[in-house]
């Protein structure tokens, strides 16, 4: 028996570090909130104080020997801390324009497609697949979807064609990477500019200089009848997108099926060690394009998102741009778990939704939170809050033997 | 397989013959020339299909982008180099492109040899063209060469910074250097969009209303030798990129650096055990790359951008074609020089250069995009056009070579 474990073996559960670690880090949020309506504290010692706790819960957890939820615990107070202070010295009038309770469906929004995404990545990586195809993928759903919905009438029609789509160039990555062993990321940039050629090519070619034709058929927003019309809730979740809520559903159920089912214990077998899982009778190739092609499927969903689901039926040449990397960065900051992911995907669409309203101050600080979804997964790949570990066979091809 | 394979008991991801890297060099030393020729055929003539299927003529398009490219000059014998002439005209400015892709081509090459992925060029290329930018359009009282050559020096030091982080952090913490060049490449062009955008740093000072950067003095322009300089002529960068290519071959073939390097691409296991610090080399092959990308940016701003905007940075995409530039060229000098040049008549060929009335610009720039996907796609695929020549080689049985080793 060692004791240097578990440092606090008849700690309630309450005391253990990771629960004070997790406390903190929400406390890092909430000394945010405070500062923002609808309470609007106006005094700069309201999130001072939260946001000292949190971090002090931090640090004890970091001693304790949580250190990767303890830094984050101490990073959350510390942007809590600094954007509560922020909040306080700005004028409320700001803050009303910045902090409406639609901000929590403009989040939902953009982090849609990024969730689509990031799952998409999480599943392909998890068989050992790299997939930085997603952009690709995603903006083939993008305009295959529209197109779909404008010549099949219905946006049922939309989303299968998208599906369709997404599921041939996955296809294409899938052959490539694991018939022809070809290196994953050389054969996932070439679906990045084949898809942006294709699409743009057959959108001059199928629409010329006109736009989609308007009155295209789109996803329905699901309006939830007794909370749609409830302030500060109904603005918020009472009407969002069908596609928003497949989205949220799909990560319980894709943490289900990863995590607590055969299948997903064969996913993730072939991706930490194809030889062992091959030994016990799993056949790695057929999982793996399995895997690849529910990858581009679900980004394709998220590319559907775009044009036919909040967008309206439209599209424009390289609709996407750069969505499907951020989904990969959302994906890596998640750690390749579908919480961690769909965390991350809300996080980076709080801060693009955050960059759209910011302008009221200034457009520098926009940018700013444009910016940050890459600065935070760049810290987070070099492990300076707990390092992203990636599936242990991750890109590498298999040969049987 | 009867004999019992050595590598039986390796874990997968030290197999030898799964590594890219490797198999790249046993492919360039079985195929040759012949493997990269393959691939753009193969990737023309896919492009052509999708345009035949579209109801176009791909004779009149391809056509059509060959003469937007200006390589009909070159058989316009006697040749006139007046750029009065159109085709002359188109040549000198694909040379232009040219010389970019060149630099960004070596930017991807070079870190490959030495078994890193350089996805960053594209970022690389915004620093150094952003850097170069703001040295143009300050210091406009000095005189021209020492300006130029101070913008052209602060840009690849940025660029070799820029990919430097890359190549410290693949060094001292393992992060991957593919995740972490795609990240900095945004976080370049959302800086560009700020430094550019409304109320920013580096914004004109005439027209605040135009999200666009001041445009860089007189002194600081890279004179023109061929064409008229107020219609966008070919500056003296173009042998400044030539230079680079030279250099590119000198440092990987004949210096002890190119070699450690390329001993890392080969296998770093072997060659942490040959005594060659590993992580210094990573370094070293990322702020190198990073250096020519910079380069390109400079060699941009100074010789025919001069100033650049909030949109510009937002469409531009020529540092991601580096990729396909160095796939398609085997990451060698000669081979990344002429896939430049290849590129950069189909770019500009399609785009500016070309006839509205024969194919449309706009179809022929998604072409364009199409084929050098078409290109990487077959280049990471090097098994499938090796097998495709050596199914035609074993018809000829008299003429049978080395075993080729996939």
């Amino acid at each position: 028996m060692t004791n240097h474990a578990q440092p606090l073996p008849d700690a309630h559960w309450v005391l253990r570090p990771k629960t004070i670690a997790v406390t903190g880090s929400v406390l890092g949020l909430v000394a945010f909130w405070s500062a923002i309506p609808p309470f609007t504290a106006r005094s700069p010692l309201v999130p001072i104080m939260i946001g000292v706790l949190a971090i002090a819960a931090g640090l004890w957890a970091v001693s304790r020997g949580a250190r990767r939820v303890g830094w984050g615990a101490i990073a959350s107070g510390v942007i809590g801390l600094g954007l509560g202070l922020l909040a306080t010295r700005s004028s409320s009038a700001n803050l009303q324009v910045v902090f409406r309770a639609d901000l929590v469906a403009q989040v939902f929004v953009f982090a849609t497609p990024l969730t689509f995404g990031a799952l998409g990545g999480m599943v392909s990586e998890r068989s050992g697949v790299v997939n930085v195809g997603l952009e690709g993928m995603m903006l083939m759903g993008a305009f295959w979807g529209v197109y779909g919905a404008d010549k099949g009438g219905s946006w049922v029609v939309g989303i299968l064609v998208a599906l369709a789509a997404g599921a041939l160039f996955a296809l294409l990555h899938a052959y490539w990477s694991v018939h022809l062993r070809a290196n994953q990321i050389v054969s996932g940039m070439a679906i990045n500019f084949l898809a942006l050629g294709v699409t743009g090519y057959f959108f001059e070619q199928l629409y010329g200089n006109k736009n989609i034709p308007a009155g295209v058929s789109t996803v329905p927003n699901v309006a939830i009848p007794g909370i749609d019309h409830v302030a500060d809730l109904g603005p918020a979740i009472g009407d969002l997108n069908l596609l928003i809520w497949v989205g949220i559903i799909f990560v319980p159920l894709s943490y289900f099926i990863l995590f607590k089912t055969p299948i997903g214990l064969r996913v993730r077998a072939c991706g930490e060690h194809p030889r062992a899982a091959d030994t016990v009778g799993i056949n790695v190739y057929a999982v793996r394009y399995a895997a690849v092609v529910v990858s581009g499927m679900l980004a394709a969903l998220g590319g559907a998102f775009l044009s036919i689901g909040f967008g309206g039926g439209s599209f424009t040449e390289n609709m996407t741009e750069g969505r499907g990397f951020i989904a990969l960065a959302a994906m890596i900051f998640g750690n390749w778990r579908p919480f961690g992911a769909w965390g991350a995907a809300l996080l980076f669409g709080f801060s693009t939704a955050l960059a759209f309203r910011l302008p009221v101050y200034s457009s520098s600080a926009a940018t700013l939170f444009q910016v940050l979804p890459y600065v935070l997964t760049l810290i987070a790949v070099a492990g300076v809050i707990g390092r992203s570990v990636p599936p242990a066979a991750d890109g590498q091809p298999y040969v049987k033997q | 397989m009867s004999q019992i394979e050595p590598t039986a008991n390796v874990p997968p991801e030290q197999e030898p013959s799964t590594d890219f890297v490797v198999r790249l060099g046993a492919a360039q030393r079985a195929g040759g020339l012949i493997v990269p020729v393959l691939t753009a055929v193969l990737a023309f003539l896919a492009g052509g299909i999708v345009v035949a299927a579209t109801g176009h003529n791909p004779w009149t398009a391809y056509k059509g982008i060959w003469e937007g490219a200006g390589f009909n000059w070159l058989f316009h014998i006697p040749w006139d180099t007046n750029t009065i002439h159109l085709s002359a005209f188109n040549l000198s400015q694909t040379l232009l492109t040219a010389t970019t892709l060149i630099l960004v081509g070596i930017a991807v090459a070079f870190p490959f040899r030495c078994g890193l992925f350089n996805i960053g060029g594209q970022g690389q290329y915004l620093v150094g063209l952003i850097v170069a930018n703001w040295v143009g359009v300050s210091f406009a009282s000095w005189p021209t060469l020492p300006h130029v050559l101070l913008g052209i020096g602060a840009a690849t030091v940025a660029g070799a910074v820029w990919a430097g982080i890359a190549g410290f952090l693949k060094a001292t913490t393992g992060a991957h250097e593919v995740i972490s060049t795609i990240m900095l490449n945004w976080i370049a062009i959302w800086g560009g969009q700020y430094l550019f955008g409304q109320g920013g740093p580096l914004q004109n000072t005439y027209n605040p209303a135009a999200p666009e950067s001041g445009t860089i003095a007189q002194s600081a322009r890279i004179p023109v030798f061929w064409g008229n300089p107020v219609l966008q002529g070919l500056d003296y960068g173009f042998f400044v990129a030539i230079v680079a290519l030279v250099l590119f071959w000198f440092i990987l073939n004949r210096t002890t650096l190119g070699y450690e390097v390329r001993a890392v691409g080969f296998n770093p296991d072997a060659a942490a055990y040959g005594g060659i610090n590993v992580r210094r080399k990573y370094i070293q092959a990322m702020a190198i790359s990073g250096a020519f990308a910079g380069l390109a940016g400079a060699l941009d701003m100074l010789g025919y951008l001069f100033q650049f905007g909030v949109l510009d940075v937002q469409a531009s995409q020529i540092g991601f074609l580096g990729i396909a530039v160095a796939l398609l060229g085997r990451n060698t000098a000669i081979g990344t020089g002429i896939a430049a040049f290849l590129f950069g008549g189909l770019l500009y060929g399609t785009t500016r250069g070309l006839n509205p009335n024969v194919f449309d610009p706009s179809l022929a720039g998604n072409l364009t995009s199409m084929i050098q996907g078409l290109i990487v796609l077959f280049v990471g695929a090097d098994i499938l056009i090796l097998y495709v020549w050596n199914a035609r080689r074993k018809l000829r049985p008299g003429r049978r070579g080395e075993a080729v080793v996939t």
